[in-house]
């Protein structure tokens, strides 16, 4: 019983990556917008661009670390 | 791994390809024990020493193609460095960058198919996590003294909100290492695991074609992560360091 629930945990956390995923959309449609207005500046906020998407990405990571802990650990 | 089988289905497990195994016998893996982890890293070691020495060895004015290609990731290096820490930020340009060549040239080859991954070892990828943030939490203390816990109280925000603001930027800190490497190691293994799972639907005969397409795919989209990666984890060192040269901004 226990690792059946273990697995829907995992597809629980599985919905984290989701959510991670709207953030890295939504930090890369902010930049193409900010980027198509003013291209001039465009180039100097690529670091920042990378930055950003890592930060989202990670919680991402993050929840498909803990479906993985569900899975194979528990 | 994968073994012919006419009723198809998974016949491996995705994550069979991060076990640790030694090259020699098949004895317990101990701590100084090479396994494959250890061959693959060296592998890349050896292929970082290849292209920076012996390709830069001539030092032609009209660069070849090796040179090229390593003047080409030490500027891009360099700059970056220069823009991001600034004029005195450019000492620690070594470190940087023997950290981005390293975990480059480890994504890079774990892409060939039956090799592996030592970026995918969150143990690997902690040390170097780690080390980044032991040397610029030592770095911090060392230029700036106590003055270096100024960074985690804001002085243009209100008085009464500083504490809560510190404590928040404390835990923040401390939780930098660990976000540093999880990510570098989550973001290659699961991509490697992803590969895995579709090679495992190539088996039945029904989806094949559309596995195949998807492992090309996924292949493709590991490429650009592989290189990103690697980006991303100096640029948030460069980042860090530069919280340790200049803590109040």
């Amino acid at each position: 019983m226990e690792g059946e629930l273990a697995h829907i945990g995992a597809g629980l956390a599985a919905i984290g990556s989701g959510a991670a995923a709207i953030g890295v959309g939504n930090v890369a449609g902010n930049y193409l917008a900010g980027a198509l207005r003013n291209p001039s500046a465009a180039a100097s906020q690529t670091a920042t661009l990378f930055i950003g998407l890592a930060f989202a990405e990670a919680l991402g990571i993050f929840a498909f670390l803990v479906s993985l802990l569900l899975m194979f650990a528990v | 791994m994968a073994e012919e089988k006419s009723e198809g289905g998974l016949v491996f497990h995705p994550l069979d390809q991060f076990i640790v195994k030694p090259l020699f016998g098949d004895g317990a893996v101990g701590m100084f024990t090479i396994t494959n982890v250890t061959l693959w890293m060296a592998i890349s070691v050896v292929a970082i020493i290849a292209l920076f020495v012996f390709g830069t060895k001539k030092r032609d004015i009209v660069p070849g193609k090796a040179q090229s290609i390593a003047e080409l990731i030490y500027s891009f290096i360099y700059k970056m460095v220069e823009d991001i820490c600034g004029k005195e930020g450019a000492k620690y340009f070594p470190y940087i960058m023997t950290l981005f060549l390293f975990i480059l040239f480890a994504n890079y080859l774990a892409l060939i198919p039956m090799s592996y991954s030592p970026t995918s070892m969150i143990a690997v990828t902690a040390v170097l996590g780690f080390g980044v943030f032991i040397v610029v939490t030592a770095l911090g203390f060392i230029l700036n003294g106590p003055a270096f816990l100024g960074m985690f109280w804001m002085k243009d925000a209100p008085a009464i909100l500083r504490p809560i603001i510190a404590v928040i930027e404390v835990i923040s800190y401390f939780v930098r290492p660990v976000s540093h490497s999880i990510r570098l190691a989550g973001n290659v293994m699961a991509g490697h695991a992803v590969i895995k799972v579709f090679a495992g639907f190539a088996a039945l005969t029904l989806v094949s074609p559309v596995a195949i397409l998807g492992i090309t795919a996924i292949y493709g989209l590991e490429v650009l992560v592989a290189g990103i990666q690697a980006y991303v984890f100096t640029i948030l060192t460069c980042v860090y360091l530069k919280d340790a040269l200049h803590p109040h901004h």
